[in-house]
């Protein structure tokens, strides 16, 4: 089963490259933007076929590993 | 006085702390990061570095390896354990220190010198320290010390910051601050003053024909504040 997770900033961390690539959009005309926050994607593939057992194992691994709580929020956004 | 400096991959400030440690009159000795016991040591060193190439997060990786199950049972018992640069990037990502170090504010990449003040005394790193103001070098490009609100309000009541990023004659500012530190944190401890992790290189400073010497001072001061 591959469980699939998004990594984000929490809202009142600072994003400086979210920042940066805001501006540079702009640059390249693209309008309307109000903000772009930059996050990391995670695809993970494991053996175990129950779902609620895979999500569960993904969500123990966010919070030992893949995400640091102090500043990131994880969301399962998938399994199949 | 006896020393351990670890050794993760991709660490590259690990040889330059063991020069460091030995020139002030420490037995130091290196030790791998895939090794499970710590040598007899009074003082751990966590060096700079990119270890695991900062993957995920800077620090994040090394934090799990397996010398540093050796190396949290020491901290909790009290041992001193220091983190410089990637050191402590990797002392926060274990929990051993609060908050975390994010990407610079300007994104750029940081090597210069700076000048630090230092906060507190009553711990074994600036315990009898005549010197108020370092100047240290840094290089980093995740040095941005961050918190939440309850842990600053903590750290803070506990007298946990170490240094601030300051100018010459000790005025902290946002003028001094180099990477957009909360407070212009360089360095905090535990709650016990056992542990500090500070992001200059306190090591790049020993000797006065390359660079300078608040880094002999510090040094100095330390291993008669250990013995």
């Amino acid at each position: 089963m591959k469980v699939s997770v998004v990594i984000t900033l929490k809202k009142d961390v600072l994003d400086p490259q979210g920042k940066v690539i805001h501006q540079t959009l702009d640059g390249m005309g693209f309008e309307n933007i109000n903000e772009v926050r930059q996050g990391k994607y995670f695809e993970i593939d494991t053996k175990e076929s129950d779902q609620k057992k895979a999500e569960k194992n993904v969500e123990d691994m966010c919070k030992k590993l893949l995400a640091n709580l102090v500043i990131e929020d994880y969301k399962i956004i998938g399994s199949q | 006085m006896n020393s351990s400096v670890i050794t993760f991959p991709g660490s590259n400030c690990d040889r330059d702390m063991d020069v460091a440690l030995k020139k002030f009159g420490f037995k130091n000795k290196m030790v791998w990061h895939d090794d499970v016991e710590l040598p007899k040591s009074d003082l751990v060193v966590l060096p700079g570095g990119f270890s695991y190439g900062d993957y995920l997060r800077c620090g994040s990786m090394a934090s799990k390896s397996k010398i540093m199950k050796s190396v949290l049972n020491f901290a909790q018992g009290g041992g001193k354990v220091m983190g410089i640069c990637n050191g402590f990037q990797i002392l926060v990502e274990s929990g051993l220190l609060p908050g975390v170090l994010l990407r610079n504010k300007y994104l750029q990449f940081i090597c210069k010198n700076i000048f630090v003040k230092v906060n507190n005394k009553d711990n074994p790193y600036f315990k009898d320290e005549k010197k108020e103001i370092y100047e240290f070098h840094i290089a980093h490009n995740e040095g941005n010390y961050f918190c939440s609100n309850d842990q600053i309000k903590k750290i803070n009541d506990n007298n946990q910051i170490a240094l601030f990023y300051s100018d010459e004659s000790g005025n902290v500012n946002e003028d001094c601050n180099p990477n957009g530190s909360l407070q212009n944190i360089a360095g905090v401890f535990n709650k016990q003053k056992n542990i500090i992790g500070m992001m200059p290189h306190p090591e790049r400073m020993i000797d006065p024909a390359l660079s300078g010497e608040d880094g002999s001072i510090f040094f100095e001061n330390l291993i008669n504040n250990l013995r």
